[in-house]
């Protein structure tokens, strides 16, 4: 064994080398607070292998950037955690890049002779900035492509040059492919390589002046080995075990419980929903340690940005690279430890403003937890045994209709109808949730449920059940009953359902023939039974197929199929399985299904449906050849079909209805006794 | 700078031991997570099964001419790459025979077993035409044995792959296409 190192040291020098290494001479010998260099250097190194190791399963493309990550965290064995210490130690190189810098301030060791080391540490720390700010966009997730697309709007400021080193970085005008070959190459080649150089520059000057002994003179100098290295060990075990703590929070402290969700999502880095420039997204925000500039433009308004995003900030780089001058003179160091403080409460103070500001503000907390609605809902989609597509994750949230449903609905529909559960009316259901804001006044039907039992059963309630007041305000109005000013007043007042703003909104069907037929014609038990109530109820309802027909009685669809067809009864006004010649009322067939919904709202004042009752209700869909000419396109109306029926992926096995207990024969249609 | 000290190894001494042990002991540990993490992803694939053989339609028996020579069909599925998933793909190729008059189909898988190439079969070699390797030359009859064993570069004959009888008797060829390691004698399937 000797032989052979010997045979290599008279080659290589690699003995000398290794005592050059290990036995530098510490002046006072080893103490803890000569760890902070060694921790930053650790720090760099974990980055470096994680970074390899994420670079070898990652793919730099707007189309495989999110989805690689998502394979990264959710399917490679281990992934989540490489991903998770990659994530926070950078974060701790921020942190620890701060401590080094504080006490070097602090310490006057950027006295000469040390001025060029502490130079090559600023550049240093602008470097791990930019690993810091290149590194926030390559997930492709919303967060990471909204917060960067603010950082490069910045570099557009730059005076003459802005727009063009703008499109340099962004590789064009628009994010897509080119932002993130560009972003990768920054991050994973020419960042890295320009911080082993610059470290490799500011460690031979270390080297060279040795460390900064202040108040060691009493002690007697011991070698960098084994005492030092032993602090620095401790110190860096001391790091990983802080970001390991990070990494593993989400396995102690869960939080909500996201069923479904595997465990990976709560470990590791957050990977939020896949990034669409077409989803607007105001959680957007840079990661805490860029907080305090985000604050600070704040204070600059239009033109001025410039100031708060271009000039301050370099007249501060520039005042610290001044500091070793600036030491020189008799209040120049007191006046550099001023100025390191200043600035670092400044930037405390200014992300303690920011987060107060966001904790306060409402529309960033909705913001908030929309962002983690969907991130959670993107991994369900992707974990659909139809998998990731070819145009990627994101085309799976933009047609999804549990999350554009109610973006479209609120946009296209949400003026007129309502969609939110109504007490002891319209139940609520999990699968739909609390619904939307209703639209004041409300002038048509409340769509939650539509096509269901529940709501038809509501629909033809012949009794009157107590409504809170407000809900048929008009109603009374109308009638005279309340004035305007009285209407406010919260009270209740007992009502036919049908009569109610819930189903034919302010129409005129509100008093209408079905109105009339439902209330009087059917509350007559010698015309209409319960069990026929109850018959017609199933039958309509598997029309929409919305339940299953063993959850609805095969037995009561039978005979609401009769009373549907029976010309006494709905056939009256409705077409019912006859081949031609559409009733006075609306078609029946297929009343609540997807082809039905889609062919009423393309068109409600069609022969088959309203014809020229229609009140209000405009086309959505005319005309199939000319997309342009429609209200709304048809890809969209499917989506708002689709989720008014609550035809969606879940991940588990729970169908839409499920929450409806099976309707006992007794109170199937009796009315709310309350 | 202190100048009373050289960059010259000192004398071992017992107390300097449990600094080493414990220095060398607490650095390898903090190096070893992190490159833990990423061998495990590194090493993913390895604990990935490829996809199970599984019967797929290839053509409807009444297609295929009666006529002895191999035609070559494309293997479409479902395919799963990292994660992407593609319906309807083209997942390889195979050649299906029939001889004149009979009603039953050989399958083979039209890749190699000596490196992996793409092996065309060629109507005008031969005796009623060969397939022919383009890579190094291995000559194959019809049925996929080699033509000299002796000299032939694979090491086997061409991987023939099981036909659904019970399909085939309703007029369907159904063929378990599976992709075999190149190089050995034996006919091993990819996993």
């Amino acid at each position: 064994m000797k032989t052979l190192i010997d045979w290599i040291d008279n080659r290589t020098g690699i003995r000398h080398a290794v005592n050059e290494a290990l036995y530098e001479n510490i002046p006072g010998g080893s103490r803890w607070r000569y760890v902070w260099g060694s921790t930053l250097v650790f720090a760099f190194m974990v980055q470096l292998i994680t970074g390899i190791f994420l670079w070898a399963s990652y793919s730099p493309n707007a189309k495989g950037a999110w989805e690689s990550v998502y394979f990264i965290q959710y399917e490679m064995q281990g992934g989540w955690m490489l991903r998770g210490i990659h994530h926070f130690m950078a974060q701790m190189m921020i942190v620890l890049l701060a401590l080094h810098f504080l006490q070097v301030v602090i310490d006057g060791a950027y006295r000469a002779p040390r001025e060029f080391n502490f130079w090559t540490g600023l550049i240093l720390m602008q470097i791990v900035l930019g690993l810091s700010l290149t590194g926030y966009l390559l997930p492709w997730d919303q967060k990471g492509f909204w917060a960067t697309r603010v950082a490069t709007n910045l570099a557009g400021l730059l005076p003459w040059i802005g727009d063009d080193v703008q499109k340099i970085v962004v590789g064009g005008t628009d994010y897509g492919h080119a932002t993130l070959t560009r972003f990768f190459a920054l991050h994973a080649g020419v960042l890295p390589a320009a911080l082993i150089g610059v470290l490799f520059l500011h460690m031979v000057l270390f080297r060279r002046h040795g460390v900064t002994a202040v108040g060691a003179d009493k002690r007697p100098a011991a070698y960098f080995w084994p005492d030092q290295v032993l602090k620095d060990a401790v110190a860096c075990l001391a790091v990983m075990v802080v970001v390991m703590f990070f990494v593993l929070r989400g396995y102690f402290f869960a939080g909500e419980d996201h069923s479904g969700l595997p465990i990976e999502a709560h470990l590791g880095a957050e990977l939020g929903a896949p990034a669409d420039p077409s989803t607007p997204f105001s959680a957007a925000r840079p990661e805490w340690y860029f907080l305090f500039l985000f604050q600070f433009l704040k204070y600059f308004p239009g033109e001025a940005e410039i100031y708060g995003a271009i000039v301050i900030p370099v007249v501060i780089m520039i005042s610290l690279f001044l500091m070793p001058l600036v030491g020189n003179w008799k209040i120049g160091h007191g006046f550099n430890i001023a100025l390191i403080v200043a600035l670092l409460g400044g930037a405390g103070f200014l992300s303690f403003v920011a987060i107060q500001e966001d904790r306060a503000n409402e529309s960033y907390h909705l913001a908030t937890e929309e962002a983690e609605r969907n991130a959670i809902r993107a991994i369900q989609l992707v974990q659909a045994p139809s998998g990731i597509p070819e145009t990627g994750a994101v085309s799976l949230m933009r047609n999804d209709p549990k999350t554009q449903g109610p973006v479209l609905f609120a946009a296209n529909c949400n003026s007129c109808h309502a969609y939110n559960p109504v007490a002891e009316l319209l139940p609520f259901d999990s699968l739909r949730g609390e619904g939307l804001v209703p639209p004041a006044p409300v002038s048509g039907p409340n769509l939650y449920g539509f096509g269901t039992s529940k709501w038809v059963k509501a629909f033809l309630t012949p009794n009157p059940v107590r409504m809170e007041a407000e809900i048929v305000r008009k109603d009374e109005e109308r009638a005279g009953k309340l004035g305007p000013q009285q209407s406010n007043d919260p009270k209740e007042i007992e009502v036919v359902p049908i009569n109610s703003f819930h189903f034919f909104g302010g129409t005129s069907h509100l008093e209408g023939e079905m109105a009339g037929y439902v209330t009087e014609t059917m509350s007559d038990k010698d015309e209409w039974s319960d069990e026929d109530l109850a018959a017609i109820v199933a039958a309509l309802a598997a029309q929409s197929g919305i339940e299953s027909e063993a959850e609805l009685g095969p037995d009561k669809i039978a005979r609401g199929n009769e009373l549907l067809a029976s010309e006494d009864h709905c056939a009256m006004c409705h077409n019912y399985d006859a081949e031609s010649d559409y009733g006075d009322a609306v078609d029946l067939n297929g009343f609540g299904s997807r082809q039905w919904l889609m062919d009423f709202i393309s068109n409600p004042s069609a022969a088959r449906f309203y014809g020229d009752n229609n009140d209000r209700m405009p086309a959505f869909n005319e005309d199939p050849h000319n997309e342009v000419s429609n209200r709304i396109a048809r890809r969209d109306l499917e989506i708002i079909v689709d989720w008014l029926r609550t035809d969606w992926y879940e991940p588990q096995p729970a169908p839409a209805g499920a929450e409806y207990e099976e309707p006992s024969p007794e109170a199937d249609v009796a009315a709310p006794t309350s | 700078m202190a100048k009373n000290m050289e960059s010259i190894p000192p004398q071992e001494d017992r107390r300097g031991f449990f600094s080493k042990a414990a220095a060398v002991v607490i650095g390898g540990l903090v190096g070893v997570i992190p490159f833990g993490a990423g061998l495990a992803t590194l090493l993913d694939p390895i604990f990935r099964k490829g996809d199970k053989g599984e019967f797929r339609k290839i053509a409807a028996l009444d297609a295929i001419p009666d006529d002895g020579f191999p035609r070559r069909y494309p293997v479409i599925a479902t395919q799963r790459d990292a994660w992407n998933v593609y319906p309807n793909q083209p997942i390889g190729a195979i050649y299906l025979r029939r001889l004149p008059g009979e009603s039953t189909v050989e399958a083979i898988n039209a890749v190699c077993p000596h490196a992996g190439c793409f092996v065309d079969f060629n109507r005008e070699a031969g005796d009623g035409g060969l397939f022919q390797c383009p890579c190094h030359r291995s000559d194959f009859k019809p049925d996929g044995e080699r033509l000299e064993p002796e000299t032939c570069p694979s090491p086997r004959n061409l991987d023939t792959l099981e036909v659904d009888q019970q399909k085939l008797a309703k007029g369907e060829v159904w063929v378990e296409f599976k992709n075999f390691k190149a190089g050995h004698p034996e006919k091993e399937p990819i996993q």
